[in-house]
């Protein structure tokens, strides 16, 4: 506005202001509440809601998956020993690897010998084997090369019979037993988590909430107790437990409580001092009320995200542990031992390593996503 | 007195999630050579993004600068690139922080910190900006300088670490020290001691001061000019006794009424400004301080009021400079304010 | 500082002598003897065997020996291997995983911190999302499934590496690897959420406003500011490292601690399972001590103050 203009504004514009309303304490933003923030900054991310919605699927699977199809998890069969995923449809698309062949590329001088190689590799089921040779070779030892695919399931007379993983060494149906093995996994990662949570929660509330003389007992029991390693601790108790689900519980909650409970004692050490509940303290607000109202509220993210990372941490113990020999032992399956056993045929039976292991890395991807995810949600910091 | 930096027509945009916050929206000063100018505003009102353009401290990033000129000695800076900017920062302007207990690298010796300057801009060797920064240690007032230059910050009081700070600004003998609020985070006693040894050091520098602070109490003691900001504008601007004594914008009443002193009595109101600033994402039309006046006038709603003339060194955005506007008395309680201001300063020149 | 490395050895003397001890009654409660089925000895070669390992003698007795030879650096003797004494088993196989240890340490930790650094520098940028990626799977996937991985394809399928065993550089590149992927990721998360913050940090911003580069300002203020922190996961990472070279020893078949454990434990041999458990506890405290120290040692603020917590 230039000196002008300025000095032509009509008069009647200059007189007092005659306000409607007080506008001068206006709020010029929507008010949400905190739960509100955090679920719209969990549900706006993407990642951490796609491996929700892969956990929630994984767990259905491992409940319904064993009853998908007519092999039970402990049903042997020798003569169905080590067949590959064939599943019907799939099965006529060969490189996804579901069409009931085992191929193998074997080198030798000639193509002969290469092709001897294959027949003995394959149990002499020479009808079965189709053979494709890649080079020719020379005659120098290994220029040769073929490729051969058993068409296993012919030779077998099993036209008929899918197993869509496998099966394993001892003829068991692998979609059964892998479901089966997750089910295991999740549920002593969930039962873990859960009582590492109570225990947890109710250690450190208690001892960061009365503070003093009852703080100072349990935080010394509490630092003796973390002064030894866990794997130690873990080890020990697998092996004078005897192997199973509950000894695997037992053992990951004895290490894994003390986590929880620094966590939880922190917080609440840190919340207690702060300005509103010693306000509602001097306002007379009962002990109850208080842990309820104020400190439950405010701790409880802290808790969901540790929880959520407990689990992981479980499934890949239990992993661990049976994987070494020392947790979940046949005929009772896990993913940990399914992959035990993956490994003992990985050369010429890869499928049976590469399915519990895809699933156990997800299951594991998905749950630390998703905890990652929730942790930037109840992080004031992080909301939009 | 020759002009060492002009600001014209300063504006600036952030990106944020919520929308475009408007924080600078057309601020135009300048500062003469050897001077010191108070910028005052509460938060928020635009005074430390304005300084940090001056040094190109904005982040690139989120920021915009939508329109102006920064003339430093004639040429604009906000046309420097990034490498002719560091040329000019620390060496011929440089920046003292409000939080000295985070403006230091907590892993670096004190003298590390104050020699990187010098070896930067100065071509000093190790053992020559070294001595220096003892020099400057003890300049800024830190006993034992020999000894405090081998330690860490965490070794140094809030007051002694602002005195570190000055002494990295100091380090180049910059033209201009822009102080963003020095004194806030420390005790009021160290304030006055920082406040001292920066006057100390303008005397002896001959440098030009940018002091921003919220607190007028300090703009009386260290300042020879004033512009007071409110919603990313400059809405008075003179000299300290205009300001203090001859206030013209109702926001500039406000922010002396609301200066609690020793002598008020207890019939005698603060004079206080109601409400919030603005919210800079969505200004309002008109005049930004509308809805917070008390005098406010039916043309504030509709346009801004432009910047009238006071006297020379005296001018005030409010339309009550109007000629057509009604007479607006200053309020008592500034009255009596600026009074006890008077008298006190009269008394002071007595002793 | 030399009274606070005192009581953390003292700590450590105390929680080494409870371990010793659990251990040992633990081991008293389980079945086993050095007595094998098919061995098919009379009553009174049975009681010979059992004179010579000294398990005639009241549990007590045992124990007070048990304790005494521990100090002695001696772990008993194993009911397997042709009764070869425990800590000579041991001392072989101590060379293997801590090489395997100590490369995956530095392999992991020396990449994972130029993964966190491109990605805080370029941060919200292309290398930011890849490197949190990667971060994402290698604390996510374990190190046995990713052993599993490189091993079918780069011993089996291509035939690069050979499939296990230990000596050679050649044995020992797949194993380094797959051990190193998680301390990678650890320190790559850990590096870019503390470079991120570093950045913001009002000293950086001093430092712009000395008219430092932004290389310069990175280098200089930024690195030793975001790294010194890495000590403090240094702890934890160093626990997982050897829960994974447990795994990662069997895979590969290498000649370590690890895999005479789960091989002591397939047979029972409980000495030597005895004797890996505490050279474990002994390694994790001495580890998580040493880490405090270092801490203590390169961060100035904890160094003066003489070792805080």
């Amino acid at each position: 506005m230039d000196q002008k203009n300025v000095n032509n504004l009509p008069k009647e514009l200059f007189k007092p202001l005659v306000r409607k309303e007080d506008t001068s304490e206006k709020i010029s933003r929507p008010s949400r509440t905190f739960g509100q923030n955090a679920r719209r900054t969990l549900f706006k991310n993407i990642p951490a809601m796609i491996s929700l919605v892969v956990l929630i699927l994984i767990i259905i699977m491992s409940i319904i998956g064993p009853f998908m199809n007519k092999y039970g998890s402990n049903d042997q069969n020798l003569d169905h020993a080590k067949m590959p995923p064939r599943v019907p449809g799939l099965e006529k698309v060969s490189w996804l690897g579901f069409d009931g062949t085992l191929s193998d590329e074997l080198t030798g001088a000639t193509v002969e010998q290469a092709t001897q190689k294959a027949y003995m590799r394959f149990n002499n089921e020479e009808d079965y084997i189709d053979i494709k040779v890649i080079s020719d070779g020379d005659g120098s030892p290994n220029s040769a090369e073929i490729k051969a695919t058993y068409h296993i399931y012919k030779a077998k007379g099993l036209e008929d019979t899918y197993y869509w993983l496998g099966t394993d060494q001892l003829g068991r149906d692998q979609w059964t037993r892998l479901w089966e093995g997750t089910r295991v996994s999740l549920i002593i990662a969930f039962v873990a988590a859960l009582l590492d949570l109570v225990i947890g929660v109710a250690y450190g509330g208690i001892s960061g909430y009365y503070g003093g003389r009852v703080d100072n007992v349990m935080q010394r029991i509490i630092e003796i107790l973390s002064g030894i390693p866990s794997l130690v601790v873990i080890l020990l108790m697998m092996l004078i437990l005897k192997p199973g689900m509950t000894s695997i519980i037992i053992a990951l909650v004895i290490t894994g409580w003390t986590g929880m409970a620094r966590i939880v004692r922190g917080e609440v050490l840190k919340l207690k001092s702060q300005e509103f509940v010693l306000a509602a303290k001097t306002l007379g607000t009962s002990d109850g009320k208080i842990i309820r109202k104020h400190l439950i509220p405010n701790i409880s993210g802290i808790i969901i995200v540790n929880t959520m990372f407990t689990i992981p941490s479980a499934v890949f113990f239990e992993a661990f542990l049976s994987f070494i020999g020392l947790g979940i032992a046949p005929p009772k399956a896990s993913l940990g031992s399914l992959i035990d056993i993956g490994f003992d045929n990985m050369q010429i039976y890869p499928y049976m390593l590469v399915f519990p292991a895809a699933l156990l890395s997800i299951i594991m991807i998905a749950f630390n996503i998703l905890g990652d995810g929730l942790r930037d949600a109840f992080d004031p910091k992080m909301h939009k | 007195m020759s002009k060492l930096l002009e600001v014209k027509d300063l504006q600036i945009s952030f990106n944020t999630y919520g929308g475009e916050v408007q924080a600078v929206r057309g601020v135009s000063f300048d500062l003469n050579k050897g001077e010191t100018l108070a910028i005052v505003g509460e938060s928020g009102s635009g005074k430390s993004v304005t300084t940090s353009a001056i040094m190109g401290l904005l982040p690139k990033s989120n920021t915009q600068i939508k329109n102006g000129e920064i003339l430093y000695k004639g040429k604009d800076i906000l046309k420097f690139s990034e490498k002719e900017m560091q040329k000019i920062r620390g060496k011929e302007i440089s920046m003292v922080f409000q939080d000295p207990m985070s403006s230091l690298n907590p892993t670096m010796k004190v003298g590390n910190q104050i020699a990187e300057g010098l070896i930067k801009h100065r071509g000093l060797s190790k053992a020559e900006a070294k001595e220096k920064a003892i020099e400057l240690l003890r300049k800024v007032g830190i006993p034992k300088p020999e000894l405090r230059v081998k330690q860490y910050p965490h070794q140094f009081s809030g007051g002694m670490r602002q005195r570190v700070v000055i002494a990295i600004a100091l380090a180049c003998n910059p033209e201009i020290i822009i102080a963003d609020e020095p004194t806030t985070a420390l005790d009021v006693t160290i304030q006055a001691q920082i406040l001292e040894l920066m006057k100390e050091m303008q005397k002896d520098t001959g440098c030009s001061i940018i002091f921003i602070t919220h607190d007028l109490g300090v703009v009386a003691n260290v300042a020879d000019r004033v512009a007071v900001m409110y919603a990313g504008k400059i809405v008075e601007v003179g000299t300290v006794d205009d300001i203090f004594y001859n206030p013209k914008h109702p926001y500039t009443w406000g922010l002396l009424g609301s200066m609690p002193t020793l002598d008020d009595n207890e019939s005698e109101e603060l004079y206080t400004i109601p409400g919030t600033p603005p919210d800079l994402t969505n200004p309002p039309k008109g005049d930004a301080f509308a809805p917070r006046n008390k005098y406010a006038l039916e043309i504030d709603t509709m346009y801004e009021p432009p910047m009238f003339k006071v006297s020379d060194t005296h001018y005030a955005a409010t339309w009550l400079l109007h000629e057509n506007a009604p007479k607006v008395e200053l309020p008592d309680a500034i009255k009596k304010r600026i009074d006890s201001f008077l008298t006190k300063q009269q008394g002071g020149n007595k002793q | 500082m030399a009274r606070y490395i005192l009581r953390r050895i003292v700590y450590m003397v105390i929680t080494l002598f409870i371990i010793a001890s659990v251990t040992f009654f633990l081991m008293k409660m389980l079945p086993g003897s050095p007595l094998k089925a098919e061995d098919k000895l009379t009553e009174e070669q049975k009681q010979l065997v059992l004179e010579s390992y000294g398990l005639n003698d009241p549990v007590p007795v045992q124990y007070v020996r048990y304790l005494g030879n521990l100090l002695k650096g001696d772990l008993g003797i194993s009911y397997n291997f042709d009764n070869t004494p425990v800590s000579d088993i041991l001392i072989d196989r101590l060379g293997p995983s801590m090489q395997l240890g100590l490369y995956a340490v530095l392999v992991g930790t020396f990449f994972g911190i130029i993964l966190g650094l491109i990605a805080a520098i370029f941060h919200n940028g292309f290398w930011d999302y890849t490197s949190t990626i990667i971060a994402v799977l290698g604390t996510s996937i374990p190190s046995f499934v990713f052993a599993g991985l490189l091993q079918y394809i780069f011993a089996v399928e291509l035939g690069w590496f050979p499939v296990a065993l230990w000596g050679e550089p050649k044995h020992m590149i797949l194993p380094i690897i797959a051990l190193a992927i998680g301390p990678m990721a650890t320190a790559a998360r850990f590096v870019r959420t503390e470079m991120i913050e570093v950045k913001g940090s009002n000293y950086i911003i001093t430092a712009k406003a000395k008219g430092l580069s932004n290389l310069e300002r990175v280098w200089k203020h930024g690195f030793r500011n975001a790294l010194i922190p890495l000590v403090t996961v240094m702890g934890p990472m160093m626990i997982n490292l050897m829960t994974g070279s447990m795994v990662i020893e069997k895979i590969f078949a290498i000649p370590g601690i690890g895999e005479q454990f789960v091989t002591s434990v397939v047979v029972n041999d409980y000495p030597t399972i005895m004797g890996t458990t505490l050279i474990y506890a002994f390694g994790f405290i001495l580890i998580l001590l040493v880490i405090d120290l270092l801490y203590g040692l390169i961060d100035p603020r904890i160094r003066v103050t003489g070792g805080g917590k």
